[in-house]
Formats: C-alpha cells, sequence, structure tokens
C-alpha cells in the first residue's frame, strides 16, 4: 500500500504543488489549510510523514509539533517543516521542539523530493 | 553669561590645580578676597589679570573663557570614556579644548554623529526584530516565491503534463505572480518610508528644537488661530528643519499644545499680568485662574525672560526641551533623577520650585518650577497618562545655596550622590 503524508499548509498553491509532486511519486497526501485541529487529524490519520508549515491560521506549526512529540503513538512521526522565515531563531525552536528536517521557502522541488525520501529512508 | 562663567572655570581650574585661594592670590599679586570676589562672579575679569591667572594655572586663557563651552567638554568627555581613554590625558579633555578648539569640535561633532548612529543601528535592528510589518511582508513575499518556484518547476520539468493540470498550474501561477508583484510593490514602500529615519546627521529632537527655536518660540499664527490644525499643518509643511516624519510629528504634538494653550491664555493677557504682578509662575496661575502646567509653558515663550524649558512624560523621557546656557539636557541617555522635573512625577497638583545648579563648568543657577499634569482620561478604568514640566529661569549666581545636580551620571561629577546609576568617566568631584 502507498505511503500516506499529511501537509499541513494554509497556501493552497503551495499545497497543491506539493500534492501534484508527491503522488508523481506514489504518496497519498492528505492537506489541511488549519492548524486548530491539525494534531487530531494527524494522529487519526496515521501518516508515514507530516509536513508542516510554521506559519498556520489557528495554531503554529510549532504548537502542532510539540503535541505531537508529547504523545507517544507520535512521538517518533518523521516530520518535515517549512518555514519562509529562514531566520536562525526559527530554526533553532524547529529543533528544540524535536524537528526531523527543516526547509525554508521558497525551496526546488528536487530538494523538497530529497528531503522526504531521505526521513523515509531512515 | 560669559563673565559668570569665567569665575567658576578659575575656582574649578585652581583647585583641580590644587592651590588655595591665597597662594593663587599672592602669585598674581591681588589680595584674597579680590580673587574671591571673581571666583564667585561677582567682578568681570579681562585683560593682563586674566592671562595671569592662565599663566599661574599653566592654562590658556580660553580655556578660562569661552573656549572651553560646557557642551564641548561634555562630549570629548564622552569620546574619552567611550573609547577608553583613561588617566592623566584624560582629565585634560577641557585643555584640548582650549588649545584645539576646532579639532576639539571635530571630535565632539564625531561623537555626537556616532551617538546618534548608534540610535539608528539600534532602531534598524529592532525593526528587523520586531517589526510586525516587516515580519508579515517578507513572509507573504517568501510564500508566493515559494508557490512560484514549485508551480512554475513542475511545467518545466513534467513530461506529458496532463492537460486539466497544466491549465489548473498556469492560473496558479497567474495568480500567485500578481500577489507577488503586490507584495513586493508594499515591501518597497515600506523602505521608501522607512529609508527617511536614515538620515542621522540630527535626531528629529535635535529638528524639532531648531525649527522652535527658529520661530522663537512663538507662533503668531497660532496665537488667534480659528482654524489651529490647519495653520499647524501649514507650519510643519512649511518648515525646511523637519526633515523627517519622526521630527514633523513630534512637531505637530507640541504646536497642537502651543494652540490650545494660546486659546486658553494669550500671550498678550500673559504679558499685562506679567507687567502688573511679575513673572512668579504661581503668582500669574493664581492670578489668572490656569494651570500651573500653562503658566510654565507660556512664560517659556517670553523672549525677555530667557527661560528654559524641560518636559517628559510618564516613563520620564523627556519629550521637549527649550535649551538654556548652563543646564544640559543630555539628547541621548538619561537625564539626571535629582531634576525637580522628575520629583513631582506622580504628584499632580503639587508644584515644586528649588534653586538648582548643574555640577561641572560654570555652575550657573536657576530656579527651577516644576509641575506634574494628568491628560485627559480616555476611557474608565485606564491609568491617566502625565506630564511634568520644569521652567529654567537664570538668576544671578552666588547668593542662594543651589541644589547641585547633575546633567547625566556619565559626566557628572558629583562623587558621593544617592542617586547614581553609573560611574562617571571624571575622576573625581570638583
Amino acid at each position: 500500500m502507498s505511503k500516506l503524508v499529511v501537509l499541513v499548509e494554509d497556501e493552497v498553491n503551495i499545497a497543491e504543488a506539493i500534492r501534484f509532486l508527491l503522488s508523481q511519486e506514489g504518496w497519498r497526501v492528505e492537506t489541511l489549510a488549519n492548524g486548530a485541529g491539525a494534531a487530531d487529524v494527524i494522529r487519526k490519520a496515521a501518516p508515514d510523514l507530516v509536513m508542516l508549515d510554521v506559519m498556520l491560521p489557528g495554531k503554529s506549526g510549532f504548537e502542532i509539533l510539540d503535541e505531537l512529540r508529547s504523545d507517544p503513538a507520535t512521538g517518533d512521526l518523521p516530520v518535515l517543516m517549512l518555514t519562509a522565515r529562514g531566520q536562525s531563531r526559527d530554526r533553532a525552536m524547529a529543533e528544540k521542539a524535536g524537528v526531523s528536517r527543516f526547509m525554508t521557502k521558497p525551496f526546488s522541488n528536487a530538494e523538497m523530493l530529497d528531503a522526504v525520501r531521505d526521513l523515509i529512508a531512515s | 553669561m560669559r563673565e559668570t562663567l569665567t569665575g567658576s572655570r578659575i575656582r574649578e581650574r585652581r583647585v583641580m590645580a590644587g592651590l588655595k585661594q591665597a597662594e593663587l592670590a599672592q602669585q598674581i599679586g591681588i589680595s584674597a578676597s579680590y580673587l574671591n570676589l571673581i571666583e564667585h562672579n561677582r567682578r568681570r575679569i579681562g585683560g593682563k589679570l586674566l592671562l595671569n591667572i592662565a599663566q599661574a594655572l599653566q592654562v590658556e586663557p580660553q580655556a578660562l573663557t569661552e573656549g572651553a563651552e560646557a557642551a564641548l567638554i561634555a562630549a570629548l568627555r564622552e569620546a574619552a570614556g567611550d573609547s577608553g581613554l583613561a588617566g592623566p590625558e584624560a582629565e585634560r579633555a577641557d585643555e584640548f579644548a582650549g588649545r584645539f578648539p576646532g579639532w576639539a569640535k571635530v571630535l565632539a561633532s564625531s561623537q555626537r554623529r556616532i551617538a546618534a548612529l548608534e540610535q539608528t543601528v539600534e532602531a534598524l535592528s529592532d525593526r528587523l526584530a520586531h517589526d510586525p510589518q516587516l515580519a508579515t511582508s517578507m513572509h507573504e513575499l517568501l510564500s508566493t516565491a515559494a508557490a512560484i518556484r514549485s508551480t512554475a518547476a513542475i511545467l518545466a520539468e513534467t513530461d506529458s503534463l496532463q492537460p486539466e493540470w497544466r491549465d489548473r498550474f498556469q492560473a496558479n501561477i497567474h495568480q500567485d505572480s500578481r500577489r507577488l508583484s503586490d507584495s513586493a510593490q508594499a515591501l518597497v514602500t515600506y523602505f521608501d518610508n522607512a529609508a527617511e529615519t536614515r538620515e542621522v546627521t540630527h535626531s528629529p529632537q535635535a529638528e524639532v528644537e531648531a525649527f522652535l527655536a527658529a520661530h522663537d518660540y512663538r507662533f503668531e499664527p497660532l496665537e488667534q488661530a480659528r482654524a489651529p490644525e490647519e495653520a499647524i499643518a501649514q507650519l510643519v509643511a512649511g518648515a525646511e528643519a523637519l526633515k523627517t516624519k519622526a521630527a514633523q510629528h513630534i512637531a505637530t504634538g507640541v504646536l497642537q499644545q502651543i494652540a490650545r494653550d494660546a486659546t486658553a491664555l494669550p500671550l498678550v493677557q500673559l504679558e499685562q499680568a506679567v507687567g502688573a504682578q511679575g513673572h512668579d509662575p504661581a503668582t500669574l496661575a493664581q492670578a489668572l485662574n490656569q494651570p500651573v502646567g500653562r503658566v510654565l509653558r507660556r512664560l517659556a515663550s517670553l523672549p525677555d525672560l530667557g527661560a528654559g524649558l524641560v518636559v517628559c512624560d510618564r516613563s520620564g523621557s523627556v519629550t521637549f526641551a527649550k535649551s538654556i546656557e548652563g543646564f544640559t539636557v543630555p539628547r541621548f541617555g538619561a537625564c539626571c533623577p535629582l531634576w525637580p522635573l522628575f520629583a513631582v512625577l506622580g504628584q499632580p497638583g503639587l508644584v515644586m520650585k528649588s534653586r538648582v545648579a548643574q555640577m561641572g563648568r560654570g555652575q550657573a543657577q536657576f530656579d527651577a518650577i516644576a509641575t506634574c499634569e494628568v491628560q485627559a482620561a480616555p476611557a474608565y478604568n485606564i491609568p491617566p497618562l502625565s506630564q511634568s514640566v520644569m521652567l529654567l529661569l537664570p538668576v544671578p549666581s552666588g547668593t542662594t545655596p543651589a541644589q547641585p545636580v547633575g546633567a547625566t551620571c556619565r559626566i557628572c561629577p558629583i562623587s558621593a550622590c544617592r542617586a547614581r546609576r553609573e560611574p562617571s568617566i571624571l575622576r573625581d568631584g570638583i
């Protein structure tokens, strides 16, 4: 059965592009545009990978990551974080919150796909 | 004024040289009591006697008269302190200013420029870290760029892209490219507006002071204006001295206050009252049935009085200063907390009057009259804003003992001060 990724991203056009790219690679993609209920959705879906934007309406990517890491069921889930502010502070916060990998926008499609492959392989 | 300061400078230099009054008097061939009168600024001094005193004290005569001005020396001492110059050489700022007045001015203006630049740097780094508008703009720009980049790459790199996907992505790119140009535009506008704060030759406060001084702190159009807002807008727009937005904003606030004061207490009325009863602010406030704060502000714009005025807000930040020779209001950094201006903060209604002298050079004396006024409450249950006003009236020095105050701790010579925040860069008290 093909792998599942939950993508939490409020920029619809970015979400659409990522969905297309990952589908090409054989992924099933579930997208969410709001942070508020994201942790619950992720828990239910039990995906192989989560892609999280940092700045989301409802709840920030950091808060969602925190919830995932404090739950044993999702504690080890690979999480790839996306941020538009490539500031060292964001990166440091993400690492502290236990992110698996961090990417700054704009990124190339190849970079993003490489990161996804790496996360699944490890 | 100049003579006033000369005597004090002689005294200061003599004490620094470790000479007794009698010793110096003997050296230059005058009586100790006459020297005493000179040192207390009770006798004019010049010519041969001044040269003799300068020689005996081993300083340039200029250092005793006009060459060594308080602000210049203060700036030199600050420069020395900032670059860690210590020891006997650091003590010789006034000698340097006396011997090389031109170079001293160059150094002092560099020092002031550095301070202004540092303030700007701080403001700019602050802006990058905390400005929500900038953060939002950057986020918008980068997000849109990310969407376009991914979508464009899909269109360029995917062989045999299905027509419905292709149409979809083309529409997305079209939409995002418009967003990108909008957010780029917004960012440029933001930086265009921000660019003017980079002109740092003067701080906005300095621009406002220059503007007010050019008008002698009197604005006839506001004295009988029926529509003051219009007159204010005209004055601000037509002022060359007000280069930055910040200065225009501050000046507008100052002029609005002047207009309110002018409506309630026209200068003509004040001048009549001063003619009849003298210029004691409390007496005038009673006679005119006006708040003391207003009387203080209005008195400051009477040219004959030659008074200084300082206004601060609830946080103690100086929001307005009309300079007066002999009383330094630091442009950067915090003021001396001993000023009566701060003593009345939080005690609305109290009017304090005290004789003060700023330590250091000159030691001109002033009658400081200060009061704190509460600004109108904006709504229920909100702590009101307040401001303190202090009028400085020059008085002949020497007669009454004055309370010693400073300008700012870094350049203040009072060694054992209960209000000291940081050590002085001067070695010891004068």
